[in-house]
């Protein structure tokens, strides 16, 4: 599971985008699925990113830039597939044992790294070391500390023991292996590898110049081949408006656009000739959450009724200009953990008020605000600044709320304060935010009661002892169907006790220069593939790079 | 002269220890740690991590502490590492950043010197012409335009619509493999829209000051001899009243020292370059405590010297305030 908190601000979320320069294919265009042709090789991919990355070794990384760019430099041992399914990548193939306490991988052979240096057992051993080592200040320990020892009984095959069923186990693999050779013995916090990364992917390192770009050349000795773009360069754009600017000339070759640009200013014959548009369901959604140890929000009718009165339709057309999807619990619709059958709290202002009333909260003073023993039902939403996607939601809710007699205040606070001083100490009412996560649906960090100590994610205090168990087991069974048992009735319990009122599941709309060919969306997004992408030789425009600047000038 | 310096030399040590006690105990007070932010709502993060991560950063430490060392260390010039995942040391990531803020600061200057001395000089002489009025709205409404917008707008002109510059950046793609001409066109073709949207706000303020010390100056009795004594209005001008015009110029050039060193967030942010204005926005909005304070540190040396140098420059340009301090005042 890789859940990180969602937000529009620094390093985060993080719009990628590419470039493409000025196209001079006037081909007929294939509007969604553009493949044609004998790859050919060559040219560079163009893509942009609001923020620098912190450090090109995986383990210490956290941002999505620097994580977008070592995927393309690393590789784990497994990886999913276009269609969400566990595939080998390091690994050729594996076997969890019976009991499910055992994992063996059978490695690629023939893998080398970027500096010629061969790919062993031995360096997946070094990497659960590395991980684990407590002197490591990683983000991704946790999984491998489930691990209770590691063998490698020759070059190429690897064993894994847990002392207890642990599903997340195999995906948790998926983790970037580093080189041991370059690494062992050393200070992984003074590496210079941050700065100059050795991994066995299909990129391998050029150049970073710090806040202005990084440079990839595709890896001719790829296990799985060179892939057919030569370079791939990362240019730091960090305003958005900029993006849009760069990449209304070509010169980006991907984007991934707002709902307003998406829906209202890329519909010019220059764009359509220049871009394929895309937009898929991102994983991830937006949530209005009530701090549980507020008395206010200890009655579920309040929490039920508060749903009730929200119009996540409404949210999605004015926030999102109606590309989203209506969330009814932590997971998409399009994945086979999510449970359909669960209360949807659609819009229904009086049942609202009919269960506040059954709460006791009456409009005993005619001021159009609900009380009750003399106290008005009122209460502040906090948010993250620099996420305008959450206060414009903040705002729809609050004449929402108003409309059944709910007061309700709206701050937005800057990031790091926002931590500090009202999510750490839980010191807020409610508070609009994010989850991002990934296919792998264990939930225990963010729902279970024993993560609900300070900094721990659970920070709304949810408590439910067959949540627990639930999740609990959730993650013992390896089996899909037993598993979905238990997260159908997590989600049910979840629906009908409404600790968030889930809100609306944002989609990817992402511009791709039309240039490139393969490019296919499935349940994984349209990247799954980027190795198989390329440009016809016709239309290279980076082929004779001194022609560069003229062609730039030029378009 | 000489011991004069040197008083203001020693008196800038107290001065910049202040500074810096102050910075460091202000940027203290902001809310949040940078552990917190590289560890909170991660679920792979424990506890640990964060209680380890605070440590070896040496916060779990009274501040007092920290600020010792912290100032024992500067004084062998060594400004740290920074707090980010890259653990560079300050100096880098500065050194880095460096060199193009001082050249589109430089770049910036010299344009507005360029266009606003003649500008004020114009405009005084034909004080209340329509040429002065037309300039004052000009360059008022520079003044007032903000600037993301403006930079927006040009880029869309030039960039987009008319195809002639490139919207960002410093160089094109493949600038390597460009010859020598063509590497100078590219990176000054990069260099036109963010020079020139960063001098326009400056252009008001130094042509209207330029202005009126040129019309102070033309009513002084020195000019009115001057025209007297039948001197073209050439030499009236450019030589006796311009000189004198332009001491006080002097002073705003010292002034700008510091600002040379430092960015423009807004700015740097839309023409996506790397400079200091991004680099300490970044380092305060991550609670970067060494880098902060690495480049308060040298933009308050940078102050403290740019204000000496003005006033010892100010003293060899101008006879009367030499002569007053060999006399024993003092400005």
């Amino acid at each position: 599971m890789r859940n990180t908190f969602t937000r529009n601000f620094l390093f985060i979320t993080i719009v990628v985008l590419l470039l493409g320069g000025c196209s001079n294919s006037n081909e007929a265009s294939h509007p969604g699925i553009v493949a044609a042709g004998t790859p050919e090789y060559g040219d560079t991919f163009i893509e942009s990113s609001i923020g620098d990355a912190s450090t090109l070794l995986p383990v210490l990384a956290s941002d999505s830039a620097s994580s977008s760019i070592n995927g393309l430099i690393y590789n784990g041992l497994v990886r999913y597939d276009k269609n969400l399914q566990i595939e080998g990548e390091l690994a050729e193939s594996w076997e969890v044992s019976e009991d499910n306490l055992t994992i063996t991988f059978h490695l690629r052979q023939g893998v080398t790294w970027h500096d010629g240096a061969p790919f062993t057992s031995a360096d997946v051993k070094f990497n659960y070391q590395l991980y684990v080592d407590p002197k490591t200040p990683t983000a991704y320990a946790e999984s491998f500390k489930q691990v209770t020892g590691i063998e490698t009984p020759d070059f190429y095959t690897v064993i894994v023991h847990y002392d207890k069923p642990y599903a997340p186990a195999l995906i948790s693999w998926a983790t970037s292996i580093h080189p041991r050779h370059l690494l062992e013995g050393e200070n992984i916090t003074k590496s210079l590898l941050a700065r100059k990364p050795v991994g066995t992917g299909p990129y391998r390192f050029i150049e970073w110049l710090g806040g202005e770009k990084i440079v990839l050349e595709s890896n001719p000795d790829y296990f799985e081949g060179q892939p057919y773009i030569k370079r791939v360069v990362y240019r730091i754009i960090p305003d958005i408006s900029t993006q849009f600017l760069e990449l209304q000339t070509g010169s980006l070759d991907y984007m991934g656009l707002s709902p307003l640009q998406f829906d209202r200013q890329t519909d010019t014959p220059a764009f359509r000739r220049l871009y394929n548009k895309y937009r898929y369901l991102n994983f991830g959604y937006t949530y209005l959450g009530y701090n549980l140890k507020r008395p206010l929000f200890q009655d579920k009718r309040v929490r039920q009724a508060l749903s009730y009165a929200i119009n996540k339709q409404e949210l999605i057309d004015g926030v999102l200009l109606g590309y989203g999807k209506v969330a009814t619990g932590p997971y998409k619709p399009d994945t086979w953990v999510y449970n359909g059958n669960v209360p949807k709290y659609s819009y229904d202002p009086d049942k609202a008020r009919q269960l506040l009333a059954e709460a006791g909260w009456q409009d005993t003073d005619d001021n159009g605000i609900l009380d009750k023993d003399g106290k008005e039902l009122e209460f502040t939403i906090v948010t993250n600044q620099g996420n305008d996607l959450r206060s414009k939601t903040g705002e729809i809710i609050q004449r929402r709320f108003k409309e059944i007699g709910v007061a309700v205040n709206l701050r937005i606070i800057e990031w790091a304060t926002f931590l500090k001083e009202f999510i750490n100490p839980g010191n807020f009412d409610a508070t609009i935010l994010g989850w991002t996560g990934g296919p792998e649906p264990d939930q225990y960090n963010i729902w279970h009661s024993s993560k609900t100590g300070p900094r721990e994610l659970n920070f709304i205090g949810f408590k439910n002892a067959e949540v627990d168990s639930l999740l609990e087991q959730g993650r013992r069974v390896f089996d899909q169907p037993q598993r979905k048992a238990f997260y159908d009735r997590f989600q049910e319990i979840l629906a009908e006790e409404q600790p968030y009122t889930f809100l609306y599941i944002g989609e990817a709309l992402p511009a791709v220069s039309k240039r490139f060919r393969e490019v296919k969306p499935e349940p994984a997004g349209i990247r799954y593939n980027f190795n198989q992408w390329f440009f016809p030789k016709a239309e290279q425009k980076y082929a004779r790079l001194n022609d560069v600047f003229f062609v730039r000038v030029l378009c | 002269m000489l011991s004069y310096i040197a008083k203001r030399l020693l008196l800038l040590i107290p001065l910049l220890l202040g500074i810096t006690l102050i910075s460091f105990v202000v940027i203290h007070l902001a809310p949040g740690e940078p552990t917190d932010l590289q560890t909170q709502l991660n679920p792979q993060a424990s506890s640990e991590l964060q209680e380890r991560l605070r440590s070896e950063y040496g916060l779990d430490q009274p501040l007092y502490v920290q600020y010792g060392k912290w100032l024992s260390r500067l004084l062998r010039l060594d400004f740290g590492e920074s707090f980010a995942t890259d653990r560079r040391p300050v100096l880098d990531k500065v050194l880095e950043r460096l060199p193009v803020t001082i050249l589109l600061n430089l770049l910036s200057i010299i344009l507005i010197l360029a266009v606003s001395i003649p500008l004020g000089i114009i405009s005084a002489i034909q004080r209340n012409s329509g040429f002065d009025r037309m300039t004052t709205i000009l360059v008022f409404t520079g003044f007032a335009m903000p600037s993301f917008w403006l930079a927006l707008l040009l880029m869309d002109w030039f960039g987009v619509r008319l195809g002639v510059l490139p919207v960002s950046g410093l160089k094109s793609l493949g600038y390597e493999y460009l010859s020598w001409g063509g590497q100078l066109l590219d990176r000054i073709s990069h260099l036109v829209l963010p020079v020139f949207v960063s001098a326009i706000g400056g252009l008001a303020g130094f042509s209207r000051y330029m202005r009126s010390n040129m019309l102070e100056v033309i009513r002084q009795d020195y000019i009115l001899t001057a025209r007297a004594k039948g001197l073209s209005e050439r030499v009236v001008i450019y030589k006796h009243a311009l000189r004198n015009a332009l001491l006080p110029v002097i002073t705003i050039l010292g002034l700008s020292v510091p600002g040379l060193i430092g960015g423009s967030v807004i700015f740097e942010t839309i023409f996506a370059i790397p400079g200091m204005g991004k680099l300490f926005y970044d380092g305060v909005m991550m609670r970067d405590y060494p880098l902060i304070m690495g480049i308060l540190v040298m933009g308050a040396v940078l102050t403290l010297f740019g204000n000496l140098l003005a006033d010892i420059c100010y003293a060899l340009a101008d006879p009367r305030i030499r002569h007053s301090h060999q006399g024993g005042g003092s400005t």
